[in-house]
């Protein structure tokens, strides 16, 4: 029992990263129609401008900003850098390229993607770096028993709160609705005088910046980050994504914990080498039995 | 005679009428005793490789126009046959080339079948779990047959008897390449007959080609099988010019990369797929001096030449209409 819970919070907390990712990847697929394989990258780069103030400013940190003070300016340096970074990524590779198509957009994802991974590697070298424990808080809380990390805790509030802010964002806001209209008629919703350009400005700008914090918020759980683990992250990422039902941002964060918390259960209880297929076959019999995901609608057949 | 007449017009890259593809042939078979160079040979042997993988998807993504970004997992099932049948039961690694392709076939047919009613980003993200699924079992060493992260080593050279066997760069240079020319006769054999006709209907409009009386679910999975072939085919090479097996050779990336050839060179047109597997073989070894970088500017060129040459660089041309720009300016939110 006590395993159980403990690994469901585990789950929960890897679920809440995958959310994060997820949604940038289902508004930007809602609307532009392109799995965005960047994305994964957007991530990777959050992580390391983390790592720069984190790490290689930790003297000033420690001095003025304090262990709580330097979290957030990590979040909120990762999320302004990446969503500047998707804006200047979909401005030069993928608005030129859109017009001539999905396919060669996808490719153009892909190039963007071999990029941005490339120049991570370039700029902070090919090794792997890690975070250091000074400026992570990482008491141990002990609850009626249950050993609970306190940064775990910190994560899913901080998770909860941005995914409800974006929820209230898409669902309740003008914005919002002009967000859902275009992803289910781009023209149509142009003609309604909805501004595309500025609703496309805007996904660019909020998926990555939410892929970046999650960014920070991963480097400081695992206290390790590459400049590859941009494909692994996003791939689980995208998976969570179709698992909920694809441009649906209520279903990418729901796909994303239920993830988390199967690929934990999966660890425990069936072999932790395998728990990576145990998610992929997962999401092969939801495409099987039900193609649109758990929240997805489903989309009438072209005759 | 109608459907005759068709098929000289919808070929223009005809073996017998095309002196640029006798001189092309002929360079390949004279390259290798000109330039006396392992390296340059064994980079003209991965080209080899790579031609075959982009051949191998252009059957499944440029005919049939379906997105599969798993198919390094078929080579992997290829390579990991040759060289676990090789090493453990002593099987010769040529007889294996189409024991391989086989084993393939019918792993494409068996997980693809459930599957293949999928359409356009469905069908990729599940192709992706597919392949990341391949690989993640042969990492995780199965039964103890494919020795987990190491791989498996220790594969024969492909050898008939004791009078020819394939040792050395030239010669492994001469079966891939043999391969390759065999597998293009055949993919220009197959794009004209009724099958290669059917797969394009197929891609241009399914709802068409079903209402046309064209058994899309079929044709769907004989390219998924013949592509599968095709790469465990390319799969078993590999293995045996390595000597080893490893999944690091499976990743996703490397799908991506092959998902790239078939499109930078132009879907469905085999001239094109050459110059993909050109340009992701090539392209590395060129700017070996600038080695840190040369991936980075890999990715900006795919986004360039996407600007530009959205089509690929040599389209496929079908009588004066070219098909990619019915595929790439149609709506495709359907395919």
């Amino acid at each position: 029992m006590k395993i159980i819970i403990e690994q469901l919070l585990n789950g929960l907390t890897i679920g809440s990263f995958y959310s994060l990712i997820a949604m940038g990847y289902s508004m930007v697929y809602g609307v532009m129609k392109l799995i965005n394989f960047a994305h994964g990258d957007f991530f990777t780069f959050g992580s390391y401008l983390g790592y720069t103030l984190l790490v290689m400013g930790i003297s000033y940190v420690t001095s003025t900003l304090g262990v709580w003070g330097g979290m957030i300016a990590a979040m909120l340096i990762a999320a302004i850098g990446t969503g500047i970074l998707g804006i200047v990524v979909e401005r030069i590779a993928y608005r030129p390229i859109y017009p001539a198509g999905r396919l060669p957009a996808v490719v153009s994802a892909l190039g963007a993607s071999i990029f941005i991974q490339n120049a991570i590697m370039v700029i902070w070298g090919p090794r792997p770096q890690a975070y250091t424990s000074e400026v992570i808080p990482g008491y141990i809380l002990n609850i009626a028993g249950f050993r609970i990390n306190i940064l775990q805790i910190i994560i899913l509030l901080l998770s909860f709160l941005l995914m409800g802010i974006l929820y209230y964002i898409v669902q309740k806001t003008t914005f919002g609705a002009a967000i859902r209209a275009s992803a289910l008629d781009r023209e149509t919703a142009a003609l309604m005088g909805i501004n595309i350009n500025l609703i496309i400005f805007f996904i660019f700008a909020l998926g990555p910046a939410l892929g970046g914090t999650a960014g920070v918020m991963v480097g400081m759980y695992y206290r390790k980050i590459s400049f590859i683990m941009g494909w692994n992250f996003g791939l689980k990422a995208f998976t969570a994504t179709i698992l909920g039902g694809i441009g649906n941002i209520p279903g990418a964060m729901i796909g994303g914990l239920i993830l988390g918390v199967l690929e934990m259960l999966g660890s425990t209880y069936v072999s932790t080498a395998y728990k990576d297929v145990f998610v992929f076959l997962v999401l092969i019999l939801v495409l099987i039995f039900r193609p649109t995901g758990i929240l997805g609608e489903k989309i009438a057949e072209k005759v | 005679m109608m459907a005759k007449s068709v098929n000289s017009q919808v070929n223009k890259f005809n073996i017998k009428s095309n002196w640029i593809v006798i001189i092309v042939i002929i360079s390949f078979l004279l390259f290798p005793l000109v330039i006396k160079n392992d390296y340059i040979i064994d980079v003209a042997f991965f080209f080899g490789i790579y031609t075959l993988l982009g051949l191998s998807l252009n059957i499944v993504l440029g005919e049939v126009g379906l997105f599969d970004l798993g198919h390094m997992g078929f080579a992997a099932i290829g390579a990991y046959t040759t060289a676990i049948l090789n090493t453990s039961f002593g099987i010769p690694v040529l007889l294996l080339l189409p024991i391989s392709a086989i084993t393939a076939a019918i792993f494409a047919y068996l997980v693809c079948s459930p599957i293949i009613h999928l359409r356009g980003d469905y069908l990729c993200i599940v192709t992706i779990g597919m392949g990341e699924i391949i690989r993640l079992t042969l990492l995780n060493n199965p039964f103890g047959l494919t020795g987990g992260p190491n791989g498996v080593f220790g594969i024969c050279f492909p050898a008939i008897g004791s009078w020819l066997i394939i040792d050395n760069c030239l010669k492994f240079y001469y079966y891939v390449w043999i391969v390759v020319g065999l597998s293009v006769v055949a993919l220009i054999r197959l794009q004209n007959s009724r099958i290669g006709r059917a797969w394009n209907y197929v891609r241009e409009d399914v709802i068409a080609a079903e209402a046309s009386g064209i058994d899309v679910r079929n044709y769907k999975l004989l390219a998924f099988v013949l592509g599968a072939a095709l790469a465990g085919v390319a799969g078993s090479i590999y293995a045996t010019k390595l000597m080893i097996v490893s999944p690091e050779s499976f990743t996703f990336m490397e799908s991506c990369l092959l998902f790239c050839i078939v499109l930078i060179g132009g879907m469905g047109s085999i001239p094109g797929i050459f110059i993909g597997a050109a340009a992701i073989s090539l392209f590395p070894e060129i700017f070996q001096a600038f080695a840190q970088y040369r991936m980075l500017f890999f990715g900006a060129v795919m986004i360039i030449m996407m600007m530009f040459r959205p089509g690929g660089v040599w389209p496929r041309q079908r009588g004066r209409i070219q098909t990619t720009s019915i595929l790439i300016g149609a709506d495709q939110s359907e395919l």
